[in-house]
Parts: C-alpha cells; sequence; structure tokens
C-alpha cells in the first residue's frame, strides 16, 4: 500500500456521527416558509383551467406568471420549463408550488386546488416516440461487409429498467432574498450548475446570486441537475414571498417526481465467421422522458461503451434518446454505462454459448490491452489489468471450476456463477473538460499557516473533504490538521466543475496538487498567500471529436472484474447470494477506507439494479413504485459475503497516481448477476432487474 | 393536556396533540435534528430513536403513546462512554459517508450491543436490517460494531 493511502479519520465524521451536523432541513431561519409544489396528475394535457381556493394570510400561489427571468432551467438544453406553461408533459411536472407558514395548512390549499387538464394520448412506450431528443452514430471498419460474409449472425435484444438513487436524504433547498440578492443552500452535488439556473430563471446577474452547499445525505448523480430545476422554483418563490422559503420533498415525491437511471433497449447484431466474431451492429435506445436533462451525455457515454472491453473490428453503434411523457431521466452512478455494459456482457454470453464455448474464455480471446484502440479510435494508453483480475477472481472464488460443476444441475435448489469484466472512462466524455468546465481552484495559506481549499466540489458522502486535504496536506508537507475546506459557497470558491463523472479527485485533486506544490515553493511562515490553477488537458490525449464521435473520449481508465455466485431456490423462485467479488482498479487509492467505501457501497448498489430494484409506469404513465415499501433496495442481510479487492495500478497523470473512482463499482454487477442466474437456471436471459418474479416465469417456462 | 415523557434524561412536556409523529415533535419542538427523516413510513430507520430500551422508528410513534415513556435520541446517546466506543471504531473503519442513516445506526448499533455484547456477523447485519444505508453497502458499519464490542468490551 502506498503511503498516502493509509486512512485517516475524515474529516466530516464526528459532526455526521454525533448528529450535529446540519443538513438543509435542519435549519430553522426566522420567517421561514414551507413550500409545497402542485404536481401535474396527467402525463399529457393542456391546462384548461387552475381553480384556487381563497388563501389565509401569508400564503401565496407561485407560478410561470412570476418567473422573473426566463421560465426555462439552464441544463444543457434550455427546454425544462421552471414552472408549467399551458401543457403538462409528463405526471409529476411541477405546476405551482404553494407557500406559507405552515406546512400543514400549505398542504391543505394544494389539497383543494382544482386543475382542470384537456387530456391528451401520451406517448409512454419508449419503442413508439418518434421524437429522438438526441441521437448519435459512430462506425469503424466495415459492418456492412461483415454481416454480408458472415457464416452465422445472432440478433438479441436487451432491457435495463429504471433505478432510483434512493439517497436517504430526499431533494430540499432553501432560498432567501438579501440585500438585493439571492441565496439558495441545500442538497446538491454543483453549486455552479445551480448559480447559472438561478440567474437566468429570476433574471439577474450571477453576481447576485449566491449558492451553498449544505451536508447533502448522499446524490450518487440524484443531485447533479435536479437541483437546478428545484432551486430555480425555489427562488422564483423566495422572491415573490421576499421571505426565507424552504422545499424538502417527501419520499413519495422524491422517488416519482424527480430523475432517475435511463431505462433502456439495446438490439445487438452480431456477426461470426469461421468461430470468431468478425462485427457488432449496435442499436441502443434511452427512455429520456419528457425533457432532455442530462440525456445527451448520458447517451454518448452509453455508446462509447457499447461493445464493452473488447475488441471489435467492425463495428456500428447508434443510439437515441426519446421523449416520452414520463419522469425526465438524468444522472446516476454509471452515466448510461450500466445499461450497454449490461447488454454486451450478456451477449458475450450467449456467443459463446452458440460456439460452445465458456464465455470467460471467449470474453479473454477479445479483451483489450494496452495500445489497443479504444471504441471511438481513440486508445488505451496505459496498462489494462484484467488478466490479473481475472486470474485474482479465479482464486478468490474457484471460478472456472463452477461454471463446469454447475450445469446440468436438478433438484431445487440450483447454484450459479457468473463474471463481468468492464471499465469505466474516468472523467467527462470527450472534451467537456476542457472546453466546457474550465476547472478553477484556489488555496488560501493563512498567517497562522493553516489553508484552507477552495474548490466548489461537494463532500456527498464520498469522502472529497478528506483526501482533498490529505493530498494538499503532504503535497505542502504539513499536518492533515493544518488543512480544512468548507463545504462550496460561490461567493468564496471559484468554479472547479461539477462533483460528477468520478472526475473530483482525478482531475479536482490533480488541480490541488499543483496548486499545493506551486505553494511550497512559494511558501513565507506567517504570511498570507492565495494561489490558483487552472485545468490543462494532459497532451498525451487524442483530442476527441463529437461530430465524428472520435478519439480519445476519455484520458484513462478504471478497471474491474466482478463474479457473483447465487443459488435458486427453483420451488419459490428466491435467490441468494452467495457470494459477490469485486477486483477494483482505480489506481493508487488516496484514503484506502474511503476506496473500499466506495466499491462496497457502489458494487451492493449494482446488485440492487440487477436483482431487485423494481421500477415502472403504469398505462397512465404514473410511477408504481413510489416508497421503499414497493421500491426494494438492498439491507445488510441481502448481501453478507460481499468481498472488495484494489489492485493497485497507478494513472501517471493522476493525483500521487489516482484516478476515477466513485461510478465504476457500480457498472458491472448487473452482468454479472445475470449471468449466475442464467447458469443456475439454465436459460438465457434478457433484461434487468431480474426479479424472482422473472425468475419464476423462467421456471414455469421449463417445467412446460 | 401536554404529554410529559423523559427525552435524554430530562423530564420534558409537549403540547404535540396525541396523534402528531414523535419524530416531528423531536425535530421541531425539541430541535433534536440528529433525528433524521428519510421515509415517513417506518422502512428506512433514518429517525430510529431508542423508547424504553427498544429501537423504533420515531415516525411510526404517536405522541399519544410517549406519554411516560423515556426517549433516547443521539443528541443525547452521544455523552455516553458506549457512543465514544462507537465513535472511534466506526472513525477507524471509516463508516460514515453521507452521514443520513448514521445517528439511526448508531442508535441501532447500541441496542444490538446491549442485548447481545458479544454478537456475531449474521446478528449484527441482522440488527441493522431496518437501517437502510445506501453509501457504504454496509460491510465496514458492520465491522465497526464488530470492533465497538471487542474494544469496548465491559461496556455493554
Amino acid at each position: 500500500m502506498e503511503r498516502i493511502s493509509k486512512s485517516i479519520k475524515k474529516k466530516d465524521h464526528e459532526s455526521k456521527i454525533n448528529g450535529s451536523a446540519l443538513y438543509v432541513d435542519d435549519h430553522f431561519i426566522d420567517g421561514l416558509l414551507c413550500g409545497k409544489i402542485l404536481h401535474s396528475a396527467k402525463a399529457k394535457a393542456r391546462i384548461a383551467k387552475i381553480i384556487l381556493p381563497e388563501l389565509p394570510d401569508g400564503y401565496l400561489v407561485v407560478d410561470k406568471n412570476d418567473v422573473t427571468g426566463i421560465n426555462r432551467v439552464a441544463i444543457i438544453v434550455h427546454d425544462t420549463p421552471v414552472y408549467a406553461e399551458d401543457t403538462v408533459e409528463y405526471v409529476g411536472e411541477p405546476i405551482l408550488m404553494v407557500v406559507g407558514p405552515k406546512d400543514t395548512e400549505v398542504e391543505k390549499i394544494i389539497n383543494k386546488i382544482v386543475v382542470v387538464y384537456e387530456e391528451q394520448i401520451p406517448v409512454l412506450d419508449v419503442r413508439k416516440s418518434d421524437t429522438a431528443f438526441f441521437h448519435y452514430n459512430y462506425a469503424k471498419g466495415d459492418m456492412d461487409k461483415a454481416l454480408a460474409e458472415a457464416d452465422h449472425i445472432l440478433i438479441e435484444t436487451f432491457q435495463t429498467g429504471y433505478q432510483e438513487q434512493a439517497y436517504l436524504e430526499t431533494q430540499g433547498l432553501i432560498a432567501y432574498p438579501q440585500d438585493g440578492r439571492m441565496t439558495v443552500r441545500g442538497s446538491m452535488q454543483c453549486p455552479y450548475y445551480v448559480h447559472s439556473a438561478v440567474a437566468k430563471a429570476i433574471g439577474c446577474d450571477g453576481k447576485d446570486v449566491q449558492i451553498i452547499q449544505d451536508v447533502t445525505g448522499g446524490g450518487f448523480g440524484g443531485k447533479e441537475a435536479f437541483p437546478s430545476i428545484l432551486a430555480c422554483q425555489v427562488a422564483v418563490a423566495a422572491k415573490k414571498a421576499n421571505k426565507p422559503v424552504k422545499v424538502i420533498f417527501d419520499r413519495r415525491e422524491d422517488m416519482e417526481f424527480t430523475s432517475k437511471r435511463h431505462p433502456s433497449v439495446s438490439t445487438y447484431k452480431v456477426a461470426i465467421k469461421n468461430g470468431e466474431i468478425t462485427g457488432m451492429d449496435i442499436d441502443v435506445l434511452f427512455n429520456s422522458g419528457a425533457y432532455t436533462t442530462l440525456s445527451a451525455v448520458v447517451l454518448q457515454r452509453g455508446l462509447i461503451c457499447a461493445n464493452g472491453v473488447y475488441r471489435i473490428e467492425n463495428l456500428r453503434v447508434a443510439g437515441r434518446a426519446v421523449k416520452t411523457n414520463t419522469v425526465p431521466c438524468g444522472a446516476y452512478r454509471g452515466f448510461g454505462a450500466p445499461q450497454t455494459f449490461f447488454a454486451v456482457e450478456i451477449m458475450m454470453d450467449h456467443i459463446a454459448k452458440e460456439m460452445g464455448i465458456d464465455s470467460l474464455e471467449l470474453k479473454e480471446r477479445y479483451m483489450v490491452k494496452q495500445g489497443d484502440a479504444t471504441s471511438t479510435s481513440g486508445s488505451y494508453h496505459f496498462h489494462v489489468p484484467l488478466p490479473e483480475m481475472i486470474q485474482r477472481i479465479d482464486e478468490l472464488t474457484d471460478y472456472r471450476a463452477k461454471r463446469k460443476l454447475y450445469k446440468n444441475q436438478i433438484g431445487r435448489y440450483r447454484k450459479g456463477i457468473g463474471l463481468s469484466m468492464f471499465f469505466h472512462g474516468c472523467g467527462f466524455t470527450g472534451s467537456g473538460e476542457r472546453d466546457i468546465i474550465k476547472a478553477v481552484v484556489k488555496i488560501r495559506k493563512n498567517a497562522d499557516n493553516t489553508v484552507e481549499i477552495l474548490a466548489s466540489n461537494a463532500d456527498i458522502g464520498q469522502g472529497l473533504k478528506t483526501t482533498f486535504c490529505k493530498i494538499v496536506a503532504d503535497t505542502l508537507g504539513i499536518s492533515y490538521g493544518q488543512v480544512y475546506i468548507h463545504n462550496p459557497d460561490t461567493d468564496r470558491v471559484p468554479d472547479s466543475g461539477p462533483t460528477v463523472a468520478s472526475r473530483s479527485l482525478m482531475t479536482v485533486g490533480g488541480l490541488l496538487q499543483r496548486a499545493a506544490e506551486k505553494l511550497k515553493k512559494e511558501w513565507q511562515d506567517g504570511e498570507e498567500q492565495v494561489v490558483e490553477e487552472h485545468f490543462v488537458e494532459p497532451d498525451f490525449v487524442i483530442p476527441f471529436s463529437l461530430t465524428d464521435f472520435s478519439g480519445d473520449a476519455y484520458p484513462t481508465y478504471s478497471w474491474s472484474v466482478n463474479a457473483i455466485e447465487v443459488e435458486v431456490d427453483t420451488l419459490t423462485a428466491t435467490t441468494k447470494i452467495l457470494g459477490a467479488w469485486g477486483i477494483f482498479d482505480v489506481g493508487v487509492p488516496i484514503d484506502m477506507n474511503i476506496i473500499v467505501g466506495q466499491m462496497e457501497g457502489g458494487f451492493l448498489q449494482g446488485i440492487g439494479y440487477a436483482s431487485m430494484e423494481q421500477m415502472d409506469y403504469n398505462d397512465k404513465g404514473m410511477i408504481r413504485n413510489n416508497s421503499f415499501s414497493d421500491y426494494i433496495i438492498p439491507t445488510a442481510v441481502d448481501v453478507p459475503n460481499l468481498v472488495t479487492e484494489i489492485m493497485n495500478n497507478p494513472y501517471t497523470h493522476g493525483p500521487y497516481g489516482a484516478k476515477g473512482a466513485g461510478e465504476l463499482p457500480l457498472v458491472g454487477a448487473a452482468p454479472a448477476y445475470v449471468e449466475a442466474m442464467e447458469n443456475a437456471l439454465d436459460a438465457n436471459l434478457y433484461k434487468v432487474p431480474f426479479t424472482p418474479e422473472d425468475a419464476m416465469e423462467i421456471l414455469q417456462e421449463v417445467n412446460k | 393536556m401536554m404529554i410529559s415523557f423523559i427525552l435524554n434524561g430530562q423530564e420534558v412536556a409537549s403540547a404535540a396533540k396525541a396523534n402528531e409523529r414523535l419524530l416531528d415533535i423531536l425535530r421541531t419542538e425539541f430541535t433534536r435534528t440528529g433525528v433524521k427523516c428519510g421515509c415517513k413510513e417506518g422502512e428506512c430507520g433514518a429517525c430510529s430513536v431508542i423508547l424504553d430500551g427498544k429501537l423504533v422508528n420515531s415516525c411510526m410513534v404517536a405522541m399519544g403513546y410517549v406519554e411516560g415513556s423515556t426517549v433516547m435520541t443521539i443528541e443525547g446517546y452521544r455523552e455516553t462512554e458506549r457512543f465514544a466506543a462507537l465513535d472511534r471504531a466506526y472513525a477507524s473503519v471509516s463508516a460514515v459517508q453521507c452521514g443520513f442513516c448514521i445517528p439511526g445506526m448508531i442508535l441501532a448499533s447500541e441496542c444490538i450491543l446491549a442485548k447481545n455484547p458479544k454478537p456475531t456477523e449474521a446478528e449484527i447485519r441482522a440488527g441493522i436490517s431496518g437501517n437502510l444505508c445506501r453509501c457504504t453497502g454496509y460491510n465496514a458499519i458492520v465491522k465497526a460494531i464488530g470492533l465497538a464490542a471487542k474494544e469496548g468490551e465491559g461496556l455493554w
């Protein structure tokens, strides 16, 4: 283990464990009003009339007419209304907000409001949508020739469902006007995203907006873009009321109406000739929901991963993110990659079955190595540790022997084991970091020789306060206690970009290391000093072009191999997970406990995605699984034997050798689990989540 | 009529209605904001408190039921030696991530150890199975409780 990896007490440990940390709902401000949103009850309708009850003194209604700036939320494409205009496009679309001193009274008023809808026919089936918000395609080699010359073509379709972030703290923000400015504070990942959105919605200069991140109870992508929307609504309300307004979502509201992972349908057409895979023709469809939010970039990442970790000579990838009249999807840990990695890994399993060999043997024949071209004709510039990961998984699980052992089982209890291999591209896709974000960090040395880190990245539980401070302290050669970082406040910190895309530690941490090196050279005891650093793209990167979909989509990749072993009770169709093993390469861990915690937590979320987290909407477009009773996430008893190991593969351009970590562990759980289920059930499977109900259907088929 | 109970060792009285939630009263009237609201449906455990020695979801407890009982929240528990042992153990394995489940998780840890000072891993897992954590995957928390049992021997 590297010296820097040795774990240390987390900066945020104390206040969180003793209950004194203040999350947004823990703030009580004088004159604070409570706000509650009236959401559309219809998936597609024109709003004919809104009938309001008489409002008691001190209560008001806020809607589109109160938006003093532009009634659009600045995300990537500015299409999400702050408050609905004449039409609503999904069940849950915010129509208005009722604001007042007592939450119970606000609730009563909401219940008395009558919205008269003129209903229209919604588009709910993703395959029937004719509105593609985004479409991309890229190719290499000659796919048509590969198909024409193939002696065998396999065509299969895979589906993945919604996944809800299920952070324990629901969405919540407070806005308050003060001295002609507007402050918004609360639960969020990206203060500067919220900053731009609020300025646009209330129609003021950026300098008149202040955004503060409060202690945040989990994000997982769910607090990337959504807080921008809520912030506009709350800020507009606070401006109208000229008082502070707080909105905290209840759990059902949060589950039904906030962004989640895009459901997908992917079709793979695989050309096989003389026992070799000669080409993959891949079509990917993501359900974007009613507005675009982050779908463009989620789709890009999904498409880049469509051929997995495999060298495929002829490749054609086309993808669309389409509009439906459902809740807008957005960022969730993995960001498009879990969908296509699931499809390609299971596709490889099925190809292997066709060829009569084990899937691992097939995957090993095609897996990439250092120097190989990526799907988008960039390069894997650095060592690819897949072979040693596979070997380690086999040592831990006896994988190869078990695959043979679990063939042709009979009896009530049947076991299965499955494996996945995958990467996560570290940082923003393409040239976003260089062209759009242009991250800036500062570190300030105080006269008492303590050092403050000034960056806009949010500690949302992933340990950023600790790892940032460790990097700066170690680089400066001062004690960890001498370095501190507060929650970001846009009045005080430069824009070092959002807390997303497994970029914060690798990219912003790298800038901090450089800033600290600079400060070290200039260090003067007892003086106040400030140093600043700006992002510079590493010079080895092959520039990425979005129009050609070519070049290095990522500077480097984090790698992993997972194995999952299950036992299915064929009488009840329930499944016990006997073990889940993950070997992860995230470069040098800046703190071993933190990295292990990220890997374990992400892996378990991935197992939830694979096996139990079922969410869908009914024929009216309403999400049916809107509570922890209906949307089941893993508890402490579900996967007791979850084992992770870290493989040290330093990244020369990351701080202390670190690269992206947060998202990787979620990406490969689904294919490993489903392959294990295929092994146990002796059937080909095509979807996640794969629930006991799905297993029951397969078992009934077999018994027919 | 006032509802009287003992909160973190002190006698208190609340003017709350009998059908109000203990969770809401603890957070607003008594500003015990270490008690977190995660779902208000008794599913997540973030609002766990110890009521007459038993771990309960305070969102599922009506104030009428609280009359004459003893309630412990993290604000009271953090003053104890047992808390200090759990605090050290959780810190040593970095078991706290976003922290929102943690006050409830600590009180669940106390209830496991109070009942059984030397729990097995399976008993620890069962003991926290009513407390959802989305960040950690639970391994670090399970390890921390086991460590606290060992290092804090004699405290429970």
